[in-house]
C-alpha cells in the first residue's frame, strides 16, 4: 500500500504562493480584458454594420472552435517570434507570462462576448425604442439604458465564467510557466512526492472554486429577487 | 518578416522514415477522434445516470450525485488528468497498479485520458440532464404517479423519454467540448492532434504550416460535429416545443 508523506508541503508553501499569484494575475486580467473586449465584440456582432458584425462573428467562432491548449501553443511558440521580430525584442527574452496573458484575454473574450450578447438580447426591445423616442442616440441608449440592465442580469454568468477561467489557467503548464499548478508539479517532481502534491493541488482548487461557486449562487438569489 | 513558406513539407518522409508528416498528422487526428468518441460514450452513460439521481427524492442518492458533480466541476481538467495518470496507479492495490504500469505506454495514456475526459464530461452531461428533467411540467410526474405508476416507472415511461429528447441541443455543446478538451491529453504525452502539432514544429522547423494545419483540423472537426448534430436535433425535436416541428 502507498505510504503518504506530506512533509514537503509546508516548506513549499511560499513557492506555491508565488505560483498562485501568477494564476491570479492571469485570471484577473483575462476577466477584465475579456469583459471589455467581449462587450465590444458583442456590440459589433449586434450592430447593423455588416462588416463589424461579420468580423465579430468570425472572431468568436474561430476562438470557440479551437481548443484552449492549441491557442496557448500558438501564443507560446509562434506569436513571440513574430512579436519579437516586429519590435526588436532580443531573442531569448522570457515572454511566457505576457504571452499567456494575451492568449487567455483574447480567448476568453470570445466566450464573454457570447454571454454578453445573450444579456443584451435579453433586454426588451421596447427599451431601445423608448430611449430613442426620448432623443438618445444609439450609443447613449446602449450605454445608459441597455448595458446597465444587461450587466445586472449577467453578473452570475460572468463570475461563473471567471471560475472556469481560474481553472483553465492551469493549462499554462504547456509552457512550463510556474503558475500554482506548475509550482505544485515542480515541487512534487523534485521531492519524488508527485502523488501528494497533485492531490494537494486538486484539493486547493476544489476548495477555492467550490466556495466561489457557492458565493455566486447566493449572489444570484439576491439579484433574481430584486 | 522573412519566413520561408513550404507547404510541401507535409509530403516529405518523416523522421521515423516509415511515414510522411501528413501521416503523423492523420494519426493524431484519428487519436483525437477515437479518444473523444470513447470518452463521450462514458460521459453519456454516467451523465444520464447521475443526472437522474440528482432529481430523485432519496436524499442519500441525490446527495451522492451532487457531490459527484461538484467534485468533477471544481477541479481543473489538467489536475484531474494528472491524478488519473500519475496518482491513481500508485494508490491501487499493487497487483493492479503494477499491471497498469507494465502495460503498453500508449495504452496507459489512452486509458487515463479516456476515463478522465469521460468522467469530467459526465458531470456536465448530468447537469444538462437534470435541467432537462426539471424543465418538464410538474404535472407529468404527478399524472404518472396518479395513474398508479411507481416512481421508477414514471421516470422510465413518462419523464425520461421527454427529458432525453429535450436535452439533445444543450448536449451538442458538451459534445463539441469533449473534442476540444481532448487536446489537454497531449500533456501526458498522448500523441493526439495538438501533440502531433508540437512534434511537427520540432521536426520540420515549419511552425506556421504545422500549427495552421492542426488548427484547421480542429475547425473541421467542430464544423462537422455541428452539422451532424444540427440534423440530429431537427429529427429528434419534440413537436410543439421551441425548435420542434
Amino acid at each position: 500500500m502507498y505510504e503518504f508523506d506530506w512533509s514537503s508541503i509546508p516548506g513549499a508553501l511560499p513557492f506555491l504562493w508565488e505560483g498562485m499569484k501568477v494564476t491570479l494575475v492571469i485570471t484577473v486580467q483575462a476577466v477584465l480584458i475579456g469583459i471589455v473586449w467581449g462587450t465590444l465584440l458583442a456590440m459589433m456582432r449586434l450592430s447593423p454594420i455588416k462588416a463589424l458584425s461579420w468580423f465579430a462573428a468570425g472572431y468568436v467562432n474561430l476562438f470557440r472552435a479551437v481548443p484552449l491548449v492549441m491557442v496557448l501553443l500558438w501564443f507560446f511558440l509562434i506569436v513571440p517570434e513574430f512579436v519579437g521580430q516586429l519590435f526588436n525584442i532580443p531573442r531569448g527574452t522570457d515572454m511566457r507570462l505576457s504571452s499567456a496573458m494575451a492568449g487567455f484575454a483574447l480567448f476568453e473574450s470570445a466566450y464573454y462576448s457570447e454571454i454578453i450578447r445573450a444579456g443584451i438580447q435579453s433586454v426588451p426591445k421596447g427599451q431601445i425604442s423608448a430611449a430613442s423616442a426620448l432623443g438618445m442616440t444609439y450609443s447613449q441608449a446602449m450605454r445608459l439604458v441597455v448595458l446597465p440592465q444587461a450587466f445586472r442580469n449577467m453578473v452570475p454568468l460572468l463570475l461563473t465564467q471567471g471560475i472556469i477561467l481560474f481553472q483553465d489557467t492551469s493549462l499554462v503548464y504547456v509552457s512550463a510557466l510556474a503558475d500554482f499548478f506548475g509550482a505544485a508539479y515542480k515541487v512534487g517532481d523534485r521531492d519524488g512526492r508527485l502523488v501528494e502534491m497533485l492531490l494537494f493541488a486538486g484539493a486547493v482548487y476544489f476548495v477555492i472554486c467550490f466556495s466561489a461557486s457557492l458565493l455566486v449562487k447566493r449572489l444570484q438569489k439576491k439579484y433574481s429577487t430584486a | 518578416m522573412n519566413y520561408q513558406w513550404n507547404w510541401g513539407v507535409f509530403l516529405q518522409p518523416s523522421a521515423s522514415g516509415d511515414d510522411t508528416y501528413l501521416g503523423w498528422m492523420f494519426a493524431g487526428f484519428k487519436m483525437t477522434i477515437g479518444l473523444s468518441l470513447s470518452a463521450w460514450v462514458i460521459a453519456l452513460l454516467l451523465g444520464a445516470l447521475v443526472g437522474v439521481l440528482r432529481t430523485v427524492p432519496n436524499k442519500v442518492l441525490a446527495g451522492f450525485a451532487t457531490a459527484y458533480v461538484e467534485m468533477f466541476r471544481n477541479v481543473p481538467l489538467l489536475v484531474q488528468l494528472f491524478i488519473w495518470y500519475f496518482v491513481l496507479p500508485e494508490l491501487l492495490p499493487a497487483s493492479i497498479g503494477d499491471a497498469y504500469k507494465q502495460s503498453n505506454p500508449v495504452m496507459q495514456q489512452f486509458l487515463a485520458s479516456m476515463i478522465c475526459l469521460g468522467l469530467f464530461t459526465s458531470a456536465r452531461v448530468a447537469e444538462q440532464v437534470r435541467a432537462g428533467i426539471y424543465s418538464l411540467p410538474r404535472g407529468q410526474k404527478n399524472a404518472g404517479l396518479a395513474l398508479g405508476f411507481t416512481l421508477p416507472q414514471t421516470y422510465r415511461f413518462v419523464m425520461l423519454p421527454m427529458a432525453f429528447r429535450l436535452v439533445v441541443p444543450p448536449l451538442t455543446s458538451e459534445f463539441l467540448n469533449i473534442f476540444k478538451n481532448s487536446a489537454v491529453c497531449s500533456t501526458i504525452g498522448l500523441l493526439e492532434l495538438a501533440a502531433q502539432g508540437r512534434q511537427l514544429v520540432d521536426y520540420t522547423a515549419q511552425p506556421f504550416e504545422s500549427f495552421i494545419a492542426v488548427t484547421l483540423s480542429y475547425i473541421i472537426i467542430n464544423v462537422t460535429v455541428m452539422t451532424l448534430m444540427h440534423k440530429f436535433e431537427r429529427r429528434i425535436a419534440v413537436p410543439g416545443y421551441i425548435g420542434g416541428k
